[in-house]
């Protein structure tokens, strides 16, 4: 059973998601993302090697926070109707930030007869910096 | 240092299979809880659960093309990172065929001096069928000095 998602029709250009903050991340949760991604480097979780590094603790998984902002946009359109997810990597995250998931529909278009919403998107921490900036596009089906 | 001589090396094939409890789990580590993950027989991928491809890549001598782009451990970073689908999202239940290869290399120059070294991995999946269904990009970048001092 698929969870509500929103009808073309209800999509305008500039239409806001509703935002979700997330925090403060913590060690488990980084470990848990490592775990399930299969991404062991050890920067990410074992404290003496990050702080030999020049880190003050381990360093935030760049694919976690970076995956769950794509998430909350697939979330808010619909995880069926992903095409496309891109993402770059603004700053880095540690444990202790709390971060907030939130972006706008840039623009509505159709291609060869088919809907495309494109969704701009940003991971902010609560020193209001950027960690990570992300676009996706979204699929509504052929235009009838 | 990146080895310009790694542009165009290509991994051997890898298969991938997409499975429910996988799903599940990924979705759990990005602290979602929307029923589509976990609620059906035949869940979507979650955007970004390619990423997950690590676990069937290192069990295929040669599959990995970034092991001979030999970027420095401390002066590499992940820049960005892309997953195209070419209709709907890969499904549990779903078995898929991945080949990489390093398909850019350039440099830049940075905004502090030095030199940036960009690489570009490309991972393309195919359904049982032959047809492909999903593209991840993979950009990583190299500093010619440690980003502490850059």
């Amino acid at each position: 059973m698929a969870a509500h998602q929103p009808d073309w029709a209800s999509l305008a250009d500039g239409q806001a998601g509703t935002s979700r903050t997330y925090g403060p991340v913590n060690r488990t949760d980084i470990v848990r993302y490592q775990g399930a991604s299969g991404d062991f480097n050890p920067i990410h979780h074992d404290e003496p090697f990050a702080t030999a590094s020049g880190y003050p603790a381990p360093l935030g998984i760049g694919m976690f926070h970076a995956g769950m902002l794509c998430n909350w946009a697939a979330e808010w359109m619909g995880p069926e109707r992903v095409r496309k997810t891109r993402v770059r990597w603004k700053e880095g995250v540690f444990p202790g930030d709390t971060l907030t998931f939130s972006g706008s529909i840039a623009k509505l278009h159709e291609v060869e007869g088919e809907r495309f919403a494109e969704v701009e998107m940003v991971c902010t921490k609560q020193t209001g910096a950027v960690a990570v900036q992300a676009w996706a596009t979204f699929s509504f089906g052929k235009a009838p | 240092m990146a080895r310009s001589e790694s542009l165009g090396i290509e991994g051997q094939p890898f298969r991938m299979d997409i499975e429910r409890g996988k799903i599940h789990e990924f979705a759990r580590a990005l602290q979602s809880t929307h029923p589509d993950y976990w609620t059906t027989e035949n869940p979507v991928i979650p955007p970004t659960y390619l990423t997950s491809m690590f676990f069937w890549e290192e069990k295929v001598e040669g599959a990995d093309p970034w092991v001979d782009v030999a970027m420095n451990q401390d002066r590499g970073m992940h820049a960005e990172q892309e997953f195209t689908f070419f209709g709907p999202p890969p499904r549990a239940g779903q078995t898929l065929t991945a080949k990489s290869r390093i398909a850019e290399f350039y440099e830049k120059a940075g905004r502090r001096g030095g030199k940036l070294t960009f690489v570009v991995k490309v991972t393309d999946f195919f359904d049982a069928d032959g047809n492909k269904v999903a593209e991840a990009r993979m950009t990583g970048v190299e500093t010619e000095r440690p980003p502490e001092e850059g």
